[in-house]
């Protein structure tokens, strides 16, 4: 690593650090049930959309009830993005004039944005309409995020209220969420990225003359627009003239600012954080970075405060660090490192004040070594799955930490909301585990964990090693499985369990090279995303009606802290003991395999 | 249950018109507004037509002209409209072929130059449309395209340095060279009189 891959990754942290407390303690007072001046400023449009929507602001709801709300609200979702993709070509707004997507790439596209995934089979600069970008897949980016927002927020009031029926009401947090964080924020960072050259317009796409002229192969089709193949079964080509550069234009900016601070991820173009026209300067890039772990870190205070001991709050946050930031020395120097199968050739890969050096394939060279893998660690560690370099092409064991980053959960900050619920399972997990060894019940934040809790929590920790570990094998088993390998060996089974892992965990991102735009890929891929959001939220808010409902357990000197460096260790522990222990054997089959094979 | 849909339905529709039709309206007049240059694509003009993007990298194969970044987008390399990287694994035989093509190419156009060649050059960037490349590879190809142009190292040096950015901020990202920002720049220094 150079002293530069250092300030770098070191001046994240610490501006991510300073933004988390106040964005954390706004957001606190955006759920507080008292009426407080945040939630009395924007009080008169609540009450306009709560009377047109004929929902009672006070309204408490039981956890069935919020999962209902949740889940139906959601379904919907997923029609209305499915159908805007089938009938985009007699809807306006789209210039380019694109077609219907295919049935299954529409459904998966509509569950992989309603579910903050946004897993991308399709490329966006030739599929998807203006109309489809903005008022399908942006308002998903919205919509999926506050659910997650909401459901969190619903979690805390099971540790927080006392005896109590009700654990909040959907419509409201649902509501705040997207009005009070979501909306300004993204106005603001859209800003932040039209000024650095992300494109924000509704032109059609502008055609440049090219400053040197070439010829191309250009492929052959026939009348219907199908490829042309010669007997051999290899697509025909013809030589062809290039002299001009077609530039993709849309409303891009206000798109990709809530895919960064939704973590959601699904890039406006095909290339995502690596378009030039997506994420144009390391300035951009930064405040990329930043918009990703900004929430999901802020939530961290929020919960804090909501549970009336902010320590509980940074403890959380201290775990998410204690593994995330060793995790990224390691992808950094794995690829500054280089590509060892380059080491013959006269390359120099030597980092310098004039280079970045390390392995460049699949990396744009305004971003290098050290925002690339910094990128990939925070894009994967949060459920983003943006992407700014081609983690296809990443070295073995920079590609592997990426997706173990994935494995563990996506509670390493993780999505925005689905993140701290799934790292609050993990830390009831936790007690239990440190109440076994002393032979107590366990109690978390005063109350006392029990059959129920530890089942749900079980469910929510297990339920997405389980689909990926039996998604990858249904995958590799069948033919229509491995038909979509790009890479041979090692790589391409880390290309299936790449992308099986990714949907399982909502994150998104993916070893590109995979085909997956099939209809295997996208009915699997799209099972596994649903399966991996909805059940898990539900098991979730029903751990938090019957917390809602326990009485408050003083403190005694039997409860095990859980602000300590004794507990955030205990913690961590069992994140990656439970992602070692499920991963590692699949994980030496890919990554690890190819990294032994590689000649180091 | 019914107490559930109507406010479903509703509240997805008004969210739909907030976020999906008021948010981004609001985005694009004040980028149009406050960014116009930057909104609509950072577009190069060139006696008031346009001649490329600042931000969209172009693909040279001409001795004469600085190289970019190597663009694996099809059918041909820095299309615009299918942007994307090789996927190609690091242990994949393809890449290492693709890397050696790459350097006989570059050594053919510039016989005699037995310097190991800058990683970025030979290495397909991310977008397919990377407009940049590092200042080690613009230094590479000085001597190069100072001899096919007939002009002085010095004179070519110049114009590199004019086209480089250093890290932002002093420390964000890495330095870089834009290509097409170059070219440009080179072609105007011969055709204005040199």
């Amino acid at each position: 690593m150079t002293t530069n891959d250092i300030l770098q990754v070191g001046l994240y942290l610490v501006v991510l650090l300073l933004l988390v407390k106040p964005l954390g303690n706004y957001m606190a007072l955006v759920f507080a049930e008292a009426p407080n001046r945040v939630t009395r400023f924007g009080g008169r449009i609540e009450r306009v959309l709560y009377r047109l929507c004929g929902i009672r602001a006070d309204e408490e709801m039981g956890w069935k009830r919020y999962a209902l709300a949740m889940l139906l609200f959601n379904v919907l979702g997923v029609l209305v993005v499915y159908a805007l993709q089938r009938v985009q070509q007699w809807l306006p707004l789209n210039p380019q004039h694109f077609g219907a997507v295919s049935p299954d790439s529409a459904m998966n596209t509509a569950i992989s944005f309603v579910t903050n995934t946004n897993w991308q089979g399709y490329a966006g600069e030739s599929t998807m309409s203006y109309l489809t970008q903005m008022t399908g897949l942006a308002v998903q980016n919205f919509l999926s995020a506050a659910t997650g927002i909401a459901v969190l927020v619903a979690v805390v009031r099971g540790f927080s209220r006392r005896s109590a029926v009700g654990i909040g009401n959907f419509w409201v947090d649902l509501t705040r969420s997207t009005l009070y964080v979501l909306l300004p924020l993204s106005l603001l960072i859209a800003m932040l990225l039209v000024s650095q050259g992300v494109v924000q317009n509704f032109k059609p796409y502008v055609d440049v003359p090219v400053l040197q002229t070439s010829t191309y192969a250009q492929p052959v089709t026939d009348a219907a627009g199908n490829p042309v193949k010669d007997a051999a079964g290899n697509p025909e080509t013809k030589p062809a003239q290039l002299t001009t550069q077609t530039l993709p234009m849309g409303p891009a900016a206000s798109q990709v600012a809530i895919k960064m601070l939704g973590t959601n991820g699904g890039g406006f173009f095909n290339a995502n954080s690596a378009h030039p026209y997506e994420n144009p300067t390391p300035f951009s890039n930064f405040i990329e970075m930043l918009a990703i772990f900004l929430i999901p870190g802020a939530l961290c205070v929020m919960f804090g405060r909501m549970v009336g001991d902010r320590r509980q709050g940074w403890a959380i946050l201290a775990t998410m660090l204690l593994i995330f930031i060793p995790l990224t020395i390691g992808l950094v120097a794995a690829e500054q490192a280089g590509n060892p199968a380059l080491h013959g050739l006269a390359v120099d890969a030597h980092a310098s004040a004039l280079q970045a050096g390390g392995n460049m394939e699949g990396k744009e060279t305004r971003f290098g070594i050290a925002a690339s893998s910094l990128f990939a660690a925070i894009t994967t560690a949060a459920s983003c799955g943006a992407v700014n370099a081609m983690h296809d092409s990443l070295t073995p064991l920079g590609g592997l930490i990426p997706m173990w980053l994935i494995q563990l959960g996506e509670v390493i900050f993780g999505g925005v909301g689905s993140g701290l619920y799934g790292m609050l399972a993990f830390a009831v997990v936790g007690v239990f585990i440190a109440g076994l060894m002393v032979g107590r019940t366990p109690e978390y934040l005063g109350k006392k964990i029990e059959a129920h809790e530890m089942k749900m929590a079980s469910l929510a920790v297990l339920l997405p090693c389980a689909l990926v570990v039996i998604g990858t094998a249904v995958a590799v088993m069948l033919p229509a499985g491995v038909a979509g390998i790009a890479n041979p060996g090692a790589h391409g089974f880390s290309e299936i369990l790449y992308a099986v892992s990714s949907a399982s965990n909502n994150n998104g991102s993916a070893f590109g090279g995979l085909s997956a735009n099939t209809p295997f890929w996208n009915v699997l891929l799209g099972i596994c995303m649903f399966l991996a959001r909805f059940p898990l939220a539900i098991a979730m808010l029903a751990m938090a009606g019957s917390l809602a409902a326990k009485r408050h357990v003083p403190e005694s000197a039997g409860t095990l802290p859980t602000h300590t460096p004794l507990f955030i260790t205990l913690l961590a522990s069992v994140v990656i003991v439970v992602g070692a222990l499920t991963f590692l054997p699949a994980l030496a089959l890919g990554p690890i395999a190819e990294f032994l094979m590689s000649g180091h | 249950m019914k107490s559930i849909v109507r406010p479903a339905l509703t509240l997805l529709l008004l969210l739909t018109v907030i976020t999906g039709v008021i948010y981004p309206l609001v985005a694009t007049g004040l980028a149009q507004l406050v960014f116009p240059q930057q909104a609509n694509g950072s577009l190069i003009e060139r006696d008031g037509k346009p001649v490329g993007s600042v931000r969209i990298g172009q693909s040279f194969t001409d001795p004469k002209y600085f190289w970019g970044r190597p663009s694996v987008t099809s059918p041909q390399p820095d299309n615009g409209i299918n942007s994307g990287g090789s996927n190609l694994g690091p242990s994949n035989p393809a890449l290492t072929d693709a890397v050696k093509q790459r350097i006989a190419a570059l050594r053919a156009a510039d016989p005699g130059n037995t310097a190991p060649v800058p990683v970025d050059l030979v290495t397909a960037s991310g977008s397919g449309l990377d407009p940049e490349i590092s200042p080690a590879a613009a230094q590479y190809q000085i001597a190069r395209v100072a001899r096919v142009r007939g002009l002085s190292e010095a004179q070519v040096a110049a114009l590199v340095a004019r086209a480089t950015k250093g890290r932002q901020l002093g420390v964000l990202g890495e330095p870089r060279v834009n290509v097409l920002q170059l070219n440009l720049a080179l072609d105007a220094s011969q055709t204005h009189g040199t």
